[in-house]
């Protein structure tokens, strides 16, 4: 098969099954509805995912051993941190953080 | 935010999404590009993915020349958690037509999901297709252009990390969590708390065995019972 076949069959079925993900729960739950249990379940997924997002930023992983912390990334999060408390506005808080980072990588010169 | 729901505002409001995006997707681009992967197919997998982490893990296993179906089983465990922020999400859009809502989970993302989810804390509950489909259309073009462009840019601009763009997911992730936390009114503050820092310590020694995003899907899985567990038992 031709690198450019490959690839693009392989875009595809990436494609197919990201999107069957996104679809199948909204089309399912059209015909059935959920327990009280799985409700309140639900009701922890928004907090738990975000903090999990961010904090898995925080390290680098070596499968087997314990991560190791990613210092720029950490350091930059005390800033973002203190703009979303601040300014409770997403834009303000996602420049602060690009520009501490960008700031922090510039001055260890990483 | 507010409690406006038209389709303007759910632009105005995905403005942040935008941006952070702009900065990865330029970066996918790039890479992409650096890994003799046509500017062109960039556009398409990016059309068709829509999911920046899994597009990296994509781009690094094309190179390798992995297996098809071990690459399309990666990417499906990589996204899988969209399957849960799906029936997290579809619950607020019980109203809505089948072939709206096939086209607003289309476009969903961590960010697309988190933002909606803090809209409702201004809208005692409500969303509408409209304000979805707005705030999860402008970061799709955004997402499509930098790709293009990146891939475009290609040699030219060799690390885009310098300059910290990598970081504006984080700092989206980052304001979410907070503002999450700030405006919930359904869980106790305390329990959010706890389950704030179980996810840290979940993440850390997690990492030992679960690799990267996979990790995320197994800490929200287990994070969310605990949740139900703490607030039957203590709350």
């Amino acid at each position: 098969m031709s690198t450019f076949n490959y690839t693009i069959l392989t875009i595809l079925g990436c494609g197919l099954v990201t999107w069957l993900s996104r679809v199948l729960p909204f089309v399912l739950l059209k015909k059935f509805s959920l327990s009280e249990t799985v409700l309140e379940y639900l009701n922890f997924v928004p907090i738990v995912i975000m903090s999990a997002l961010w904090f898995s930023s925080l390290f680098t992983q070596h499968l087997g051993h314990l991560p190791t912390i990613n210092w720029p990334n950490l350091i930059a999060s005390g800033p973002t941190l203190l703009s979303a408390i601040l300014s409770k506005n997403l834009l303000v808080i996602v420049i602060v953080g690009v520009v501490s980072l960008g700031l922090i990588r510039l001055i260890i010169g990483a | 935010m507010n409690d406006n729901l038209t389709r303007r505002a759910g632009w105005h409001d995905a403005l942040p999404i935008g941006f952070s995006y702009f900065g990865i997707s330029l970066a996918l681009g790039i890479v992409g590009r650096a890994a003799g992967i046509n500017p062109w197919l960039m556009l398409l997998m990016s059309a068709l993915i829509f999911a920046g982490s899994a597009q990296f893990v994509l781009i690094s296993m094309l190179l390798t020349q992995d297996q098809i179906i071990a690459i399309v089983a990666a990417t499906f465990l990589i996204n899988a958690r969209l399957i849960l922020l799906g029936i997290t999400l579809a619950l607020h859009f019980k109203q809505t037509s089948l072939l709206k809502s096939i086209l607003l989970a289309s476009l969903l993302t961590d960010e697309s999901f988190a933002l909606a989810i803090n809209k409702i804390n201004f809208t005692k509950g409500r969303l509408t297709f409209s304000w979805f489909h707005g705030a999860a259309l402008l970061p799709y073009f955004v997402c499509l252009a930098a790709t293009f462009l990146g891939a475009q840019l290609g040699g030219l601009l060799t690390n885009p990390e310098r300059f910290g763009v990598d970081f504006a997911v984080v700092a989206m992730f980052i304001g979410l969590t907070y503002l999450q936390f700030e405006s919930d009114r359904q869980l106790p503050k305390k329990l959010q708390l706890i389950l704030i820092a179980s996810s840290f310590v979940m993440i850390y020694f997690g990492m030992m065995v679960i690799p990267g995003r996979l990790l995320i899907l197994v800490v929200t899985l287990c994070g969310c019972a605990l949740g139900v567990i703490l607030k039957h038992v203590y709350f």
